[in-house]
């Protein structure tokens, strides 16, 4: 038990997807400028990233790797990845319209947001068994939600105050999330 | 349209230099820019897969239904990426350990899939082949601008070599996550003011 809640400490925070490892930046940048845009892609990204991880890690441990045939895992991973999200898409407009409403245009984006086959291939490079797996994937996906809603609130605020001309936007954006980053190192410390 | 080739490939080198104009591939620019070695190593890899990309789009653009074409077009991207892949490993191993997930993950990298939608798909070939080699240029030049100010501040090196003489005390936060975002920032900021003039 202990073991998994270091995994879940590391993966959540310490390692935080995006603000320690660089992945998922542009849903990052793109959807934060409005909290309710945040939370909506945070929920999309928990939802298929759990999902894919577990799929991937199945396709590859009973497929690929029986067969022998490794080197088409970058292939297959963006092939099921893009299914997914075009299935869950479909899946949800039909059964639960209300999520469906909230997640709505979130879902498409996801195919290209790179946390996702990030997590996918970090699961099949560190070489988890299947609880591991999933335990880091959900981890993983909690710590994108947390520093997108997060970094959410801060971008509200900044929005207020006076930035220089050619600061604005995108660039003061960046230097923000340098200070979450800044903060998110302070978790180093927990494990 | 009135565009020459030349032209075409101009554009990528600062009308629209990714990152920098078009804000997209932002995870490989913070991540592989640690030192100016894995910066021209993403760049190269990433300009192959660009120009190739475009070059099958644009021969296949007339044939590829339009309905399923960002499947199609994910699948040739992933294609090249695992071609650049396997040839890392077998040539030059240390720079595919380096740069580890970041070579799959072009196939993620919205720069590649948005040239070849938004531009290998309506052009000719030789158009698109300029426009993915500016555009892979341009993408390596902002790799090694950023990765040089990091690498120089965080290690006080460059390429290895040392600039500032063995007295300077390493800036490490440069080369940790935030000095990256913050590094970013700033730069958008300065081509932003040299644009404005």
């Amino acid at each position: 038990m202990g073991d998994y809640m270091v995994l879940i400490i590391s993966s959540m925070l310490i390692n935080n997807i995006t603000l320690a490892q660089y992945l998922g930046i542009c849903p990052f940048i793109g959807t934060s400028k409005k909290m309710e845009t945040a939370t909506g892609m945070a929920g999309a990204v928990v939802f298929v990233m759990t999902l894919a991880a577990i799929i991937t890690w199945c396709i590859d441990t009973y497929f690929l790797k029986t067969l022998d045939i490794e080197y088409l895992r970058t292939i297959a991973f963006i092939l099921v990845i893009a299914s997914l999200v075009q299935f869950v898409e479909m899946f949800l407009k039909k059964s639960i319209p209300a999520l469906y409403a909230g997640l709505g245009i979130f879902l498409p984006l996801i195919t290209t947001n790179c946390a996702v086959m990030g997590v996918c291939l970090i699961n099949i490079q560190e070489e988890y068994k299947f609880l591991e797996a999933l335990t880091a994937s959900i981890s993983y996906a909690l710590g994108f939600g947390l520093a997108l809603i997060l970094f959410a609130g801060v971008r509200e605020r900044v929005i207020l105050g006076r930035v220089p001309k050619p600061l604005q936007d995108t660039s003061i954006g960046l230097v923000t999330a340098g200070m979450l980053a800044l903060a998110f190192i302070g978790f180093r410390g927990l494990v | 349209m009135a565009k020459t080739i030349g032209q075409e490939f101009v554009k990528g080198l600062w009308e629209e230099i990714p990152p920098f104009r078009l804000v997209l591939g932002l995870c490989p620019t913070l991540a592989v820019t640690k030192s100016v070695e894995n910066g021209i190593g993403m760049g190269l890899a990433t300009t192959f897969v660009l120009v190739c990309a475009n070059l099958l789009v644009s021969i296949l653009s007339g044939i590829i239904p339009s309905k399923i074409r960002i499947a199609c077009f994910i699948i040739i991207i992933a294609t090249f990426v695992t071609v650049v892949e396997l040839m890392m490993q077998a040539y030059a191993y240390q720079l595919f350990q380096n740069l580890g997930i970041f070579i799959p993950l072009i196939v993620v990298n919205c720069i590649v899939l948005g040239r070849a939608e938004a531009f290998a798909s309506k052009n000719r070939v030789i158009p698109s082949l300029a426009d993915g080699l500016g555009i892979g240029v341009g993408f390596t030049l902002s790799l090694t601008a950023i990765s040089a100010v990091r690498e120089c501040l965080g290690n006080g090196t460059l390429l290895g070599y040392s600039v500032f003489g063995p007295a300077f005390e390493p800036f490490s936060f440069m080369v940790e996550a935030p000095g990256a975002f913050i590094c970013l920032g700033l730069l958008l900021c300065i081509m932003n003011i040299i644009g404005q003039k």
